[in-house]
């Protein structure tokens, strides 16, 4: 393919070794590029109603709790959130490039475009680690493991997490935080009845000592009642999102590989047009996510 | 090795011994590593079939356990809890492992590109991914049967599947692998079919069976991944109790109900369609008959497809979903009755003043008829909302299911089973011993089912291991009939693995069947052909004769056929 | 399903294919989405009530729009695989709205259920 590619740099129409790369059971390059297009679509749109389940959640909870995300929000941090975005958005522009780069047989540029693309997706995992580690030093974990879910569910919380790893309470990240809690308290000065009274309902009965959520700097968890569902869906769509990178960052590494070896040209770029198009969809995922979680009131 | 229209030359190559190692598939390599890795989509057909066979044992097994345990109405041999956890296996096994995976992936790859004339699917790595991701699910399964058992039910209902000690996290692994190994499977066969039809085949050329595969496939690609969804949010609510499933944590188990069945409704129709499209065939073939209403049969198989995603939530109008919701997905219920029937309608009419033979196939294709029809009929009965409220988790549900799961869905693929066979595996069955089998199967099955519609309208509530004496002649019919069912299934199944050794040797087109997976030897070359053999009208049979020395079908230059080939 | 099941014999070239995008696409539809981010972030200051979430997702609509269409080059593939690909999105809204509009019917229940537990603990 190397020889191929010096001699017939800008032809896209070659007519060597054309067999090179089509299976068997194909009658032609194209009927193979074709089938693998139809294939990777069929992929994405299994992509797209698997990360639809997390959407329903969230459109079902929004919509009928939105006091929950409107206050849990306030606790992500949206800066890191538009960061993120525009460093996607830039990798699906090299991505895109390298596509083209392929399909116009241009070897070496194809291979530094993967690399900036897979250095992009490093960085996005990067600012998601920094996320990640500030929610927890927050003690806003998943589920029953976040503080907010145990000061409101204290007897759930004393079944399924051992007392050393409940959370130590929010009085310190009061401090910490210290420009969170006023806007809290601003935010929720007209918090409903109920809720005030449920965060009581469980002082009283449990006797817990997360109970004294009266001492507790952060406005939400004494209003809204159900804070930790936004972060279940939170961390649920982030995640299995950041997981969809890891895997893009394994099959642009494949592509490097391939790259480097010689195998992409004008006659063959299939892999690098397919692995494209994933690419591109977990992006477009992300476009959906960063209004969604980062940016409520 | 080249193919044409001519079977009988492969025949004469056969029996002449000059047989070479590239024209049988089975011979073609050796040694475990040649199965193992094989990219061949027909290898690969077998060992899913072999995998698949194996779990309707497993399953089988714990069906006959509850059956013998429900002969009394008191403890025989199983607690309380045993029951639940074998009800639940059984379930689990049946649906997950067994029947989504049967028709599509074991005989659906087998048959698949042969019918296309093409020499494989068109991923055929992703083929062999898919198979050992079966694997893996199964290998799931074994290890939450071996480390606690489980038992949700194979619903896996929340809030009981967040609290039950049993291992839901390792069973919902399992779902997930498994969902994706049949998505696989489904985007393999979509592409397939779009992409790689020979010359001449149109959509409307197309064999129904490869109609109703597609048609299932839409629905793989579309329902499953929400079980994969479904079943990573179920395992984050179970270590993490996040609040989404579990109202002990502020959140919605009906909502888990919507999710669970947005994918679940639809999986019957994954189970149900592939066996229409077996029964489509059969039909024609043994009636020797132009299909009647191709096109209506066809274009029914998308329909149910499209409206199975319109009625999931008719399994929940006594969990709390709402009066609105469930009036209009009862109403629509109704709606996905219509191609249903308008399939039973045409196989009828394709029937009607055929010259029908009562080959084995057959055989299983008239019971899918008889039992498909009344599974369909008593379905009618849970969609309407004001019957359900009493029929709603009683035995009447079990019966219902059975009929159309296994009177539907098993006779289909055991008839299909024995109608490929001779392709699969190049012999010939006793069609007598398989005949006879057959009848035990439809008696042992009705014996089995019908009672429980009984009890079930009279107020057996399902997933019980205790009852009333009320009920108890009713269950020790159905127990009696379930081992009966068992000898009839071990028989079927034994009067295949029998024909493996004393069988006849199989013609290339045993039915005089006009789909172009009889136009190769039995069983096909490696390549399956050369080149994409021509395409004609797959249900005109007026050029078939039986040839008496070949003691299969010829084709022989009739009248000009109907449709033009090439 | 206009597709064919076979590529066109008579095409004795082996090349694939397949649009070749020009770098101003590329660049323009970088730019375009930058743009727009920009503006989501902007517009999250002003508020704009009930819609504020329509907003958003008419914005992100945009850009999604604007990645399938161009970086995926949606625009020039077969009509098919656009069709496919919105009809997937179809049994999304499927999916999506029926959920919620049982949830809401429901909710109410819930919510009483809720008031009355508080009720009774606090008594
Ligand atoms: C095609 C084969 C079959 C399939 C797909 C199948 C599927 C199922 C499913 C999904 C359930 C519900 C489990 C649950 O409630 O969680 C079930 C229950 C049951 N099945 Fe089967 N089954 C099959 C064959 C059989 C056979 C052959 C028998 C008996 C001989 C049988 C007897 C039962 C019994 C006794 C129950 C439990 C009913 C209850 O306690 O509610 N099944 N089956
Ligand atoms: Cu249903």
């Amino acid at each position: 393919m190397t020889v191929a590619e010096s001699t017939h740099e800008h032809d896209a129409h070659g007519h060597h070794s054309p067999e090179a790369h089509v299976a068997h059971h194909f009658e032609s390059p194209q009927q193979q590029f074709d089938s693998g297009k139809l294939g990777i679509w069929m992929f994405l749109i299994t992509e797209v109603l698997f990360f639809s389940g997390m959407f329903c959640a969230y459109a079902i909870y929004r919509s009928l709790h939105p006091e929950i995300f409107i206050d849990a929000a306030k606790e992500l941090n949206a800066m890191l959130g538009a960061l993120n975005t525009v460093v996607l958005i830039v990798s699906s522009l090299t991505m895109a490039w390298a596509v083209r780069a392929a399909q116009l047989s241009q070897k070496k540029l194809l291979i530094v475009l993967l690399w900036i693309t897979l250095a992009l997706a490093g960085v996005f995992l990067g600012v998601k680690t920094v996320e990640y580690t500030t929610k927890f030093q927050h003690e806003l974990y998943p589920g029953i493991y976040n503080h907010f879910a145990q000061e409101q569910y204290p007897t759930v919380a004393d079944k399924y997490v051992s007392k050393e790893n409940q959370a130590s309470g929010g009085a310190e990240h009061a401090t910490e935080a210290p420009a969170h809690g006023e806007e809290h308290s601003e935010e929720h000065g007209s918090t409903p009845a109920t809720g005030e009274h449920e965060e009581h309902a469980h002082a009283e009965a449990g006797g817990h000592a997360h109970a004294e959520a009266g001492g507790h700097g952060h406005g939400g968890a004494q209003g809204v009642r159900n804070i930790h569902i936004f972060f279940g869906i939170y961390y649920m769509m982030t995640g299995i999102h950041a997981i969809h990178i890891i895997g893009g960052m394994g099959a642009i590494g494949w592509l490097i590989y391939r790259a480097n070896k010689g195998e992409f040209s004008s006659e063959y770029f299939g892999p690098v047009d397919y692995v494209g198009l994933y690419w591109h969809l977990v992006d477009l995922i992300w476009i959906y996510l960063f209004p969604l979680l980062y940016l409520i009131h | 090795m080249s193919v044409g229209s001519t079977p009988d030359k492969f025949q004469a190559a056969n029996l002449d011994g000059a047989q070479t190692r590239e024209d049988n598939y089975l011979l073609a390599s050796s040694g475990v590593g040649s199965w193992l890795f094989t990219l061949d989509h027909k290898r690969i057909g077998v060992m899913y079939l072999v995998g698949i066979l194996v779990s309707f044992f497993l399953g089988g097994i714990f069906a006959l356990i509850l059956r013998a345990e429900l002969f009394t109405g008191t403890k025989l041999f199983l607690t309380e809890d045993q029951y639940n956890q074998m009800f639940t296996l059984h379930g689990a096994v049946m649906t997950f492992l067994f029947i989504i995976p049967s028709i599509p992936a074991a005989l659906g790859n087998f048959v698949l590109p042969v019918m296309l004339g093409q020499k494989d699917v068109a991923f055929p790595r992703m083929n062999l991914g898919s198979f050992y991701l079966w694997v893996v699910g199964a290998i799931f399964f074994l290890c939450a049967i071996i480390f606690g058992g489980l038992d949700t039910g194979w619903t896996f209902y929340t809030p009981y599947s967040v609290t039950t000690s049993t291992r839901v996290i390792l069973a919902l692994l399992g779902v997930f692998v498994l969902g994706f190994s049949s998505i696989f499977t489904g985007l393999n066969f979509i592409v397939t079919i779009n992409t790689m039809r020979p010359h001449g085949m149109t959509w409307f050329k197309m064999p129904l069976f490869l109609w109703s595969i597609y048609a299932t496939s839409i629905i793989q690609l579309l329902a499953t991944p929400v079980l994969g969804i479904t079943g990573l949010l179920l395992i984050a609510e179970r270590a993490l109790h996040i609040g989404i499933f579990d109202p002990e944590m502020g959140g919605d188990p009906v909502l888990f109900q919507h999710f669970f069945w947005f994918y679940s409704h639809p999986a019957v129709y994954i189970m149900i369609l592939p066996a229409m499209g077996i029964i489509s065939e059969l039909i024609a073939v043994f009636s020797r008959k132009h299909i009647f209403g191709y096109r209506f049969i066809a274009y029914s198989s998308i329909a149910i497809a499209l409206l199975g995603f319109l009625v999931w939530g008719h399994h929940m109008f006594v969990s709390g979903q709402s009066q609105l919701a469930a009036v209009v997905f009862s109403g629509l219920t109704f709606s996905v009755s219509i191609p249903s029937a308008i399939k039973v309608f045409n196989w009828l009419a394709t029937m009607y003043k055929g010259s029908i033979s009562l080959a084995t196939p057959m055989c299983y294709a008239l019971a899918f008829i008889f039992l498909f029809t009344i599974g369909g009929l008593t379905g009618l009965f849970l969609g309407a909302l004001a019957t359900d409220i009493q029929l709603h988790d009683t035995y009447f549900v079990v019966a219902h299911f059975h009929y159309v799961m296994m009177g539907g869905t098993l006779v289909a693929f055991v008839g299909g089973l024995y109608y490929w066979w001779p392709k699969m595996f190049g012999v010939m069955y006793n069609e007598n011993a398989g005949r006879l089998f057959c009848l035990i199967v439809f008696l042992g099955f009705n014996l089995t089912f019908f009672p429980q519609f009984i009890m079930g309208a009279r107020g057996m509530p399902r997933r019980y291991a205790r009852y009333v004496e009320e009920f108890q002649i009713y269950h020790q019919l159905s127990t009696l009939g379930a081992f009966l069912l068992g000898i009839g299934m071990v028989g079927a199944i034994g009067v295949l693995l029998y024909s493996l050794y004393r069988g006849k040797k199989a013609p290339a087109n045993p039915w005089g069947a006009n789909t172009l997976e009889w136009m190769c030897s039995s069983p096909p070359p490696l390549a399956n052909f050369d080149n994409p053999p021509p395409v004609g009208d797959p249900y005109d049979y007026s050029n078939l004769r039986y040839d008496e020395r070949e003691g299969g079908y010829v084709t022989v230059p009739g009248p000009a056929k109907k449709t033009s080939s090439h | 399903m206009s597709d064919h099941a076979q590529p066109n014999d008579d095409s004795h070239d082996h090349g694939i294919h397949a649009h070749v995008m020009s770098m101003s696409t590329l660049f323009g539809t970088f730019a375009a989405l930058l743009v727009l981010t920009g503006l989501t972030v902007a517009i999250y200051e002003i508020d704009f009530g009930a819609i504020d979430i329509w907003v958003a997702m008419g914005i992100a609509t945009v850009k999604a729009t604007l990645v399938a269409v161009y970086f995926m080059h949606l625009r020039y593939e077969k009509p098919f695989i656009t069709l496919s690909f919105l009809f997937s999105l179809a049994f999304v809204a499927l999916f999506i709205s029926v959920s919620l509009m049982d949830a809401r019917e429901y909710e109410p229940q819930v919510e009483a259920l809720h008031n009355a537990q508080m009720q009774e603990a606090a008594e």
